[in-house]
Order: C-alpha cells, then sequence, then structure tokens
C-alpha cells in the first residue's frame, strides 16, 4: 500500500462547526485523539530504515554547504481553517507539511528541523529534531516524526483554545493570527544556533500561513523583518490564504526569500518540494518563481488607503495623505516652533 | 616630581601604583601585557581542547550598564528622537593622525571604522544625509556632499587617506556651517568631529565661530584620539553634543557606533513639519527607460516618480527633476522601533528563578536551558515585566538590540478590555 513519491491521504473530515470559538475545526467534538488515529489509516510515503536515519545522523561532523536549519510556522488560527473555502482543510494540509518535513529530513542527514505553530492567543515550539527528547522511536506504520508533531499539535490547539476562551467573542471577522510572536521566537532560535559555534547549518524560515494581515502587528513584523536581513536569514512563504498577503511579500523580498501562492491547493506538497526543500546554497542554480510586483506603497494613517504621494510627519513619521495642521499621532503642531506645554514636558538640559 | 612624592599624594595608595614605579619606560600597549595577563584566563577540559572564556557574565552586565544609562537620559515618557538627520562626519587628516599609536596608524583605524559607522548610520537611519570633510594642512575641504547613497562616502574616503600638515578647528566649523545651514527646517542639523591633533592653528576666532554654529544649531560633538582639549570641550557644552577620548581602538569604534542612533532630540532644535514625500512603484519588469541617475538606457527593475515619472534606480533618493523626496514604506519602517521602544528587561537572580514555579526552566523564545551548564542549579536570566516570560542573557541583548520585539509579549494576544486594565 505504500506508494513512492505520491500522498494519499483518507482523513475523515469533521463537521465544521462555526462558533465564536471554532471548536471543531479539527475534528469531531466527540474524539480527542482521533486526529492521530485517521492519520494511521492513511496511506502516507515513507521510507524503509527511517529509524536508521537516526541513528547515524550525529556520527557525522563535517558540515557542506548545503546543511540547512528549516524552522516552519505553521498557522493553525482556528477562524482561517474553519471558514477556508478553499479545497484544502486543516487535515490534509498537515499531511502535506508532514511529508514535507520527512523530506527535508531526509535530503541530509544533518539537516535540523524547528516547527512553531502560530495560533490565534499563543505561539509555542511542536518540534525540535535537534533535541533528545524529540527523538522518539515509534513503533507500528508511522514515523515517529508524524506521531509527535501530531500529537504536540493537537496539545497545542487545546492550549490555544483555553487561552481564547477567557474573552468574549470576536466581532472582526478577518482574525488574524500571531505571526510576529512566532517569527521573533524563530529568529531568536537561529542567533542561539549562530551562537553555537563555527560549525553550524544555514538557517532559513518558512511561512504557511493563511490567516489574513493582521494590522496592529504591522511595527512587530518590519522589525522582525529587519532583523532577520541583518542575520541574512531568507523568509519563505507558502501563502494557502484566499488574498495575498503584503506583510508576507515585503518580508520575502527584503530578506530575499521565495514568496509562493499556490494556485492547486491540492496538490500543495508539490509546490513545498519543488521550491521550498532547495537549501540556500543550491539556490542560485534554480530558477524560483520570482515575485510579480511587491506594492511598497505606504498605507496612510487616518483613511487607510494606499497613497502614492503624501506628507509624512518629520518627527514621528506618520503618513498622511492631506496637508494638516496637527499631527494626530504625535500632538506636535506643524510649521512652527513648538507650543510651551509640549517644550515643558519634552525639555531637558543637554549633558555634557 | 619622582613616584614616591606622587604616591604620597595620592593618599590611598592603590596596587597599580607599586608597578606604575616599574613600568615607567613602558608604553600603555606592553602595559596590557603585564597587567592583564589575558593568557592565564585560559583553561583547558579533559580532552585538552581550549575551552572558551565565559565572560559571558562580563559582557552581559556591560550591556546592561550601557542599557541603564541609555534609559536613564531618556525620560519615562517618550521623548522624541531627530530622525531625519544631516550629519557631516569631519576626519583630522593632519600630521597628528600618522601617529602610531592605533596600530597601523590613527588615520587607517579612523578610516576602517568611519567605513562600518557609515553602514550602520544610513541602516538606522534610512532617511538621514552624511556629508564627509577632512582637514589637511591647515583647510578644511569637502570630501562629499550631502548625500544619501553609503558607497559613495565610502569609496571617496577611501580614495583620499593622506596626512599632511596642521588641523585647524575653525576651517572646519566654518565650511559645516555652511554646507548645513542651506538644508530644510526640519531636519537634525549634526556635526561629528574625528580629532587626532593637539592643537588647532585658526585664522580667526574661534569662539565666535562656536557661537554662530550655536545659533544655527548645530549639534557638534567630537570623539578625540588623543587627550581632552579643551577648545573641543568648549564645543561640545555650548552646542549640545558629546565629548569622548578614546582610550584604545575598541573603545574608539564603540563611541564611534554609539553616534548611529539617532540623539534625543530638544524640542527647539528641529521643527515639525509635514514633508512631502512620494512613494514609487516599480517599474513593470520589461520596461525600458532612462534613468535620471546614470543617464543610460535601463530595463526593467526601477522605480518612477509619481509626479514627473522620471525613473530612478534605487531608494531613498530624491527625484532629480522635481526635487521629490523619493522613499519605500520598509524605509520608513525601519525608524519606527526609535518611537516604539520596548522596555528593559529586569535582571532575574538564580536564586528568585529556582523559586518561581516555573516548569521548565528554559528560555521562552530560544529554548535553552537557563540552568548552568553542568549543573542543576539555575542561572541569572531576565524577565520582562509585561509578560513575566524568561529569557536567557544572549535573547536579552539580542531582543534590545536588533530585534526590538518582546517575543512573550508578541505571543499573546491582548484584547482592548484587558489593555485597558493593565494600562490603569
Amino acid at each position: 500500500m505504500l506508494k513512492e513519491g505520491a500522498i494519499e491521504s483518507r482523513l475523515v473530515a469533521g463537521p465544521l462547526v462555526v462558533t465564536t470559538w471554532p471548536r471543531s475545526f479539527l475534528l469531531p467534538p466527540h474524539s480527542r485523539g482521533k486526529l492521530l488515529r485517521d492519520f494511521n489509516q492513511s496511506t502516507v510515503v515513507v521510507g524503509h530504515g527511517y529509524a536508521s536515519f537516526q541513528a547515524n545522523r550525529r556520527s557525522l561532523i563535517s558540515f557542506s554547504d548545503d546543511v540547512s536549519l528549516l524552522v516552519v510556522l505553521i498557522d493553525t488560527n482556528p477562524f482561517f481553517w474553519s471558514t477556508s473555502s478553499s479545497s484544502l482543510n486543516f487535515h490534509q494540509f498537515v499531511s502535506h507539511v508532514l511529508v514535507f518535513l520527512d523530506l527535508i529530513v531526509r535530503l541530509s542527514q544533518l539537516n535540523q528541523i524547528v516547527v512553531i505553530a502560530t495560533g490565534h492567543n499563543t505561539c509555542d515550539y511542536i518540534y525540535d529534531s535537534s533535541l533528545d527528547t524529540d527523538q522518539v522511536t515509534g513503533e507500528g506504520e508511522l514515523p515517529a516524526l508524524y506521531s509527535f508533531v501530531l500529537q504536540r499539535l493537537e496539545e497545542f490547539v487545546d492550549k490555544d483554545e483555553k487561552l481564547g476562551a477567557k474573552q468574549e467573542g470576536l466581532s472582526e471577522k478577518r482574525a488574524s493570527s500571531l505571526l510576529s510572536g512566532s517569527l521573533s521566537m524563530a529568529l531568536c532560535y537561529i542567533q542561539r544556533v549562530f551562537r553555537s559555534g563555527p560549525l553550524h547549518p544555514q538557517p532559513r524560515i518558512l511561512c504557511l500561513q493563511g490567516s489574513p494581515d493582521g494590522s496592529e502587528q504591522y511595527v512587530s513584523i518590519m522589525n522582525a523583518i529587519f532583523s532577520a536581513q541583518r542575520s541574512m536569514v531568507p523568509i519563505d512563504c507558502c501563502y494557502v490564504g484566499s488574498h495575498n498577503s503584503a506583510f508576507l511579500q515585503q518580508a520575502s523580498y527584503i530578506t530575499g526569500g521565495v514568496y509562493v501562492k499556490p494556485q492547486h491547493l491540492e496538490g500543495l506538497y508539490q509546490y513545498l518540494a519543488t521550491v521550498f526543500a532547495v537549501d540556500l546554497h543550491s539556490r542560485s542554480f534554480l530558477q524560483l518563481p520570482r515575485p510579480a510586483g511587491v506594492d511598497f506603497r505606504a498605507s496612510c494613517f487616518c483613511h487607510k488607503t494606499t497613497i502614492d504621494m503624501g506628507y509624512v510627519c518629520s518627527v514621528c513619521l506618520s503618513i498622511f495623505c492631506k496637508h494638516h495642521d496637527k499631527c494626530s499621532t504625535c500632538g506636535l503642531v506643524f510649521g512652527k516652533v513648538q507650543s510651551d506645554a509640549a517644550s515643558d514636558r519634552k525639555r531637558k538640559v543637554p549633558e555634557s | 616630581m619622582n613616584n614616591s612624592e606622587k604616591k604620597r599624594m595620592n593618599g590611598e595608595a592603590e596596587e597599580e601604583n607599586e608597578e606604575d614605579v616599574e613600568d615607567e619606560g613602558r608604553d600603555a600597549w606592553e602595559r596590557t601585557y603585564t597587567d592583564e595577563r589575558s593568557w592565564e584566563a585560559l583553561e583547558e577540559d579533559e580532552s585538552g581542547l581550549l575551552q572558551p572564556i565565559d565572560n559571558k557574565a562580563i559582557y552581559h552586565s556591560q550591556y546592561r550598564r550601557r542599557l541603564q544609562s541609555l534609559s536613564a537620559t531618556s525620560a519615562a515618557s517618550r521623548i522624541q528622537k531627530g530622525l531625519i538627520r544631516f550629519l557631516c562626519v569631519v576626519v583630522d587628516l593632519s600630521k597628528a593622525a600618522g601617529e602610531m599609536d592605533f596600530k597601523p596608524s590613527r588615520m587607517a583605524v579612523i578610516a576602517k571604522h568611519v567605513e562600518a559607522f557609515i553602514r550602520e548610520f544610513f541602516d538606522q537611519n534610512p532617511l538621514s544625509q552624511i556629508g564627509l570633510v577632512i582637514i589637511k594642512d591647515g583647510v578644511a575641504q569637502s570630501l562629499t556632499e550631502l548625500g544619501g547613497s553609503p558607497e559613495a562616502h565610502i569609496k571617496a574616503l577611501m580614495g583620499k587617506l593622506g596626512c599632511a600638515g596642521d588641523s585647524s578647528l575653525q576651517n572646519a566649523l566654518e565650511l559645516v556651517h555652511d554646507t548645513l545651514h542651506k538644508i530644510p527646517s526640519y531636519g537634525h542639523r549634526e556635526v561629528l568631529i574625528l580629532y587626532s591633533a593637539l592643537s588647532t592653528c585658526d585664522p580667526g576666532d574661534i569662539m565666535e565661530t562656536i557661537q554662530k554654529c550655536k545659533k544655527a544649531k548645530l549639534r557638534c560633538s567630537v570623539i578625540g584620539l588623543s587627550a581632552e582639549m579643551f577648545v573641543c570641550k568648549h564645543l561640545c557644552q555650548e552646542t549640545g553634543g558629546s565629548y569622548m577620548v578614546a582610550l584604545d581602538e575598541g573603545h574608539f569604534k564603540e563611541l564611534l557606533l554609539e553616534h548611529a542612533p539617532p540623539p534625543p532630540a530638544l524640542a527647539e532644535f528641529a521643527i515639525a513639519n509635514l514633508i512631502k514625500m512620494g512613494f514609487p512603484q516599480r517599474a513593470a519588469e520589461g520596461s525600458i527607460a532612462i534613468c535620471s541617475c546614470h543617464r543610460e538606457a535601463k530595463v526593467g527593475e526601477g522605480y518612477i516618480c509619481p509626479r514627473c515619472k522620471a525613473r530612478v534606480c534605487e531608494l531613498p533618493t530624491e527625484c532629480r527633476f522635481c526635487g521629490l523626496t523619493l522613499v519605500s514604506s520598509p524605509h520608513l519602517a525601519r525608524s519606527y522601533h526609535h518611537l516604539f521602544p520596548i522596555e528593559p528587561f529586569t535582571e532575574v537572580s538564580a536564586r528568585q528563578l529556582e523559586l518561581s514555579r516555573v516548569a521548565s526552566k528554559t528560555c521562552f523564545s530560544c529554548r535553552e536551558s537557563l540552568l548552568t551548564p553542568g549543573t542543576n542549579k539555575a542561572g541569572p536570566c531576565a524577565a520582562c515585566t509585561k509578560c513575566k516570560q524568561y529569557f536567557c542573557l544572549d535573547c536579552d541583548i539580542y531582543i534590545h538590540e536588533s530585534l526590538h520585539n518582546c517575543p512573550g509579549c508578541e505571543s499573546r494576544r491582548i484584547t482592548p478590555a484587558a489593555a485597558s486594565v493593565t494600562m490603569s
């Protein structure tokens, strides 16, 4: 029943019941652990001798230039997955991603994977291939990697839900996930890898995102992008949502990563394997998808419309589309020396 | 007077005085070998390999002291920072710059670090401009005009490294004053003088020039490489800049890079203005146009000025034909972290960490164990005041110096109701 290079997942899709907190976007409400059992019944590519790969991994000490550390940020935002009308539901998405992770591990014994989940109320580490505690030897048909990740994902979704239960229902239709949190955690982890010594794999970040951009996270995401640019860590993105994500397009452009919005989501694994499995050194030999057009225009603070030409406050750099007398962000009046109240509050004696 | 008299006059006899008697004939660099003996700090582990020196704690305490001093100078309320800066860097290339107390010579060290400074400056202040001035043979010359492209400045500086003659502070200040007088009122005018000489050879009254600069609201800072001079100190005091003297190469680099982030702005120094800026779109892939900077035909890959439709090659820049400042939103976003800084983390002693009820003692962001390696005891760490998560010392430094986001605060969602409760 095991076919090379093909995925057939016969997961049972639970009914999608959308309440203020979409409870059953993962699985029917009466069964816990069903995700794991459902997955067991699927036919997924499994190589032989997987366990032996784990054992041999640490005996090699030479790092060639195509060894990579891949940090995968998986979007588990239930507000997106329960309402997505595309042909991909969360089960299928996870199955594509798991096979992709397996592929990365098998491309080189020194490759490392870290999986971080981006939820609606929190973010957390799911899997770290270099940790001893995560090296579970599994028995049965499924490799240890799959069962471990699935179990941790379930626990994470439960935790995410519990944290969200304390709040009242969200009124906004486009609920975003906490992308800035997981990006920051990924970058801190990569800094730790840089500190570990002269021999380390080349790190990159892969964002599997479907939720729309949250405008309140703009500053934090841009901070993370500039920090990634400084550390020369590319941020790739495979966007499975409906409209393009401007933040992630900018992230990929600025850091030198690849942004792909797959047109046929049933074949997500193929996109992942052909575009994102390539290590950084080999990318110079391949023609990867180029962005069609990255929109760098700014949006004005008053109407949130994108503008071609605007006015920028010289103190706080807020953008306006028309000439104003007063800056709404920093409260300063334009064109004249500050009023007494403002200068008294902010006045300080220059230190010599 | 001889050394024994010096010792008596000092009052408290410190240990170093005894060694001073012997080291009278030695230079400062030789004294670092006799005093510090850095080779004794090396240790070997059981297999004979050298163990890395654990100066993590020292590095972190230095970092924290720097952070405390920075937060002490800026008040609790958000202070304005001068984000649009016009900085003139004055490099003293007089005979004193050929001295060899900085290896290989002061001039080489200055050039190397000024290059790093220029790159860091444009990284942190994308909307600002730098101009280079050199002092040679008692005359000040303007090496490059005020511009926003780092490569042009670096190339010009590296081509003109030769030292001769006297140094003249007044001529430099006059030149800088004329250059910076013409810039618009919303920009912050700054001067950074890298002074190696011990004297200045001026044609007129330098105090008058200093008053002229003060009236023009130039903020002059000086980094001295030889010794403290009164005229530099007076200049910095009058104009509100900072005067520091570098002790060695590492210290010089640190002092220089301190001028890269925007300084706190006094309210009366710059007038808030609305600056008209354009946000150009990228030209279509296959389009051919003559670019306005190189005057040659180019294919694709450029930006189109929204007002006059001229093609420019890179941003940020000023359109050559209509004079509109062209930027892209990431350039503005690069400065937002100065406006929304994160609070410094509080230090958590090992004892407090052990007493806390955290299940797994790992850093929240990088999952590194917070226990001292090899033992089961907790090591020092830092905690965020808002989200109460624990972070290791290295993550603390990375978060505050480069990332400017607290991962703990970003990983939780605060509803408006909860936010108003915490803010009150």
